[in-house]
């Protein structure tokens, strides 16, 4: 079940934002997309999350046509930078959002919807705060809750769209901790987008550094740090 | 003593005084004084009269036409409103520009021409006018006229209200129900329409309010025939321009209740409401 993504290209009017980006993610990695602004990385990831379409290339996951996948049954779990909460709704009711729409037939019940809900605010550390709405809870608290929402839905591959870019720094190293923490627990295939090298480096087992939509170099983060192999992958990593 | 200082956005105490005193006086001459008099005059032959004049047949007629007027028009701008909100909002296409202007024409469009457009295509002399009458349709001086053109001036309200609320909320919390499995209707239901319920109401409330109260366009395609293609507006006119003055301000008076009712309501929704609304706010 892993997933490899192969040659994918993407122009938005003639603007191309990816020129044929590949890369192979053993099942269970936790994959960053390290790059500059305009490199490509959003738009990867949005592809991978059925958000945009690709113009060429493949993807496949656990033996799927990924790319041939509407979102809605794709079921990746992806968390946004700007958390995407639903505002109108209690952090319970955004958690359980995609167990509530789910068919009856693949519909938990009310009170196993409770439990995972309970279960998933735990996970995330933020035990009782199933009744507040959004609005009442700080930038990092409302990221833990949008991580708790994509995971009730026990997703296969995780995306993550520079999800602690509106964090300080303190907040961004917690939570960063506990995102990988809870990437082993789930056992699921994370994409992680960040500009932030040290977020990157720290966290992944797979580092791609994207340029002009192209993957620059791809691997572990140690080797990717002592060798980097283009003059703008070291110059990038020496900022 | 100790000197006081103002706060940098604070103004002087005459000019908060002067500016109070303008705002609280133009209501009063222009707004509260001729809804009071027009109250008055109603009662001028006490409450058997207004009860009179209330429940005569063709008075009764107007209410039900212009009741009739708005149950149909209001529904249809309601789903169109939010059909070309969520269309401008979400979608990037050629001549977007172009849509919302044209949305915004009947707002710029003297009613009267609103009227007059409608008689040039259903006229007898009209595009489809000779056609409709051999098939013994008939659209002005009737009815489905008198919708029409309610349709046409009140068609922007909804939508006026949706798209700046809709293209500020994005397409974020709809991705974010999409890859959590909803479908395009379950994330309207339950996204979307909770989102811009509040504009919606509102833009409903004030389509209401004009579709009750619009009286050129009608005007020129009702056909004025008593207590059959007059509209509210259109029967005080009438009861004006035949010296019933207590009749005419009872009809208005009425139709000015109506419009005070929906601004209770939406008051009303607004309390009730107050905390939820608070919360949509904040982000």
């Amino acid at each position: 079940m892993s997933l490899t993504v192969d040659s994918v290209t993407k122009k938005f009017r003639r603007f191309p934002a990816l020129n044929g980006a590949s890369f192979v993610a053993p099942q269970g990695s936790f994959v960053s997309l390290l790059g500059p602004s305009g490199s490509g990385k959003t738009t990867l990831l949005r592809i991978l999350g059925g958000l945009e379409f690709a113009d060429s290339g493949s993807v496949r996951f656990a033996d799927l046509n990924w790319l041939d996948m509407p979102a809605r049954t794709r079921n990746p779990g992806f968390v946004f930078q700007q958390y995407a909460l639903f505002k109108h709704m209690t952090v319970a009711d955004n958690i359980a959002f995609g167990l509530k729409v789910r068919p009856r037939s693949k519909r938990p019940s009310k009170s196993e919807i409770q439990d995972r809900v309970k279960s998933l605010l735990d996970l995330v550390q933020l035990p009782g705060l199933e009744q507040r709405y959004p609005s009442q809870l700080s930038g990092g608290q409302r990221q833990r809750v949008a991580l708790a929402r994509a995971l009730a839905i026990e997703p296969r591959m995780l995306l993550l769209d520079e999800p602690f870019g509106a964090l300080d720094a303190k907040v961004r190293k917690e939570l960063r901790a506990d995102l990988r923490r809870i990437h082993d627990h789930a056992g699921v295939t994370t994409v992680f987008v960040t500009h932030d090298q040290e977020e990157a480096f720290a966290v992944a087992d797979l580092v791609a550094v994207m340029k002009d939509g192209r993957i620059e170099q791809y691997g572990a983060p140690a080797d990717v740090r002592r060798n980097p192999r283009t003059p703008f992958v070291s110059e990038f990593l020496s900022v | 003593m100790k000197k006081r200082y103002l706060k940098p956005t604070e103004d002087p105490l005459w000019l908060k005084l002067i500016l109070g005193a303008v705002t609280i006086g133009f209501i009063a001459v222009l707004l509260l004084l001729p809804l009071v008099l027009m109250f008055k005059e109603a009662l001028a032959n006490g409450l058997n009269g207004f009860w009179a004049s209330m429940t005569e047949p063709d008075a009764l007629a107007s209410v039900r036409l212009s009741l009739i007027a708005a149950a149909i028009a209001v529904p249809l701008n309601t789903v169109f409103g939010i059909a070309a909100a969520w269309a401008i909002a979400k979608y990037d296409f050629r001549g977007k520009t172009f849509l919302v202007t044209l949305i915004d024409l009947p707002f710029s469009v003297s009613p009267v021409v609103a009227g007059l457009i409608y008689v040039l295509v259903f006229g007898m002399q009209g595009w489809l006018g000779p056609t409709l009458a051999d098939h013994d349709v008939r659209i002005l001086f009737a009815l489905p006229g008198i919708v029409l053109v309610t349709i046409f001036v009140t068609f922007p309200f909804v939508a006026r209200e949706l798209i700046p609320l809709m293209v500020d909320q994005g397409r974020d919390e709809e991705e974010a129900a999409a890859t959590l499995g909803a479908s395009g209707f379950q994330t309207f239901l339950r996204v979307t329409l909770p989102n811009i319920k509040w504009g919606l109401l509102y833009g409903i409330l004030l389509c209401n309010a004009r579709a009750l109260g619009e009286f050129g366009a009608v005007s020129v395609v009702s056909g004025h025939i008593r207590g059959v293609t007059n509209t509210m507006p259109l029967h005080v006119q009438l009861l004006y321009d035949n010296y019933d003055y207590a009749g005419a301000f009872t009809v208005a008076a009425l139709l000015a209740m109506l419009a005070l009712l929906t601004l209770a309501l939406k008051s009303l929704l607004e309390w009730r409401y107050a905390d939820e609304l608070a919360a949509a706010h904040r982000r």
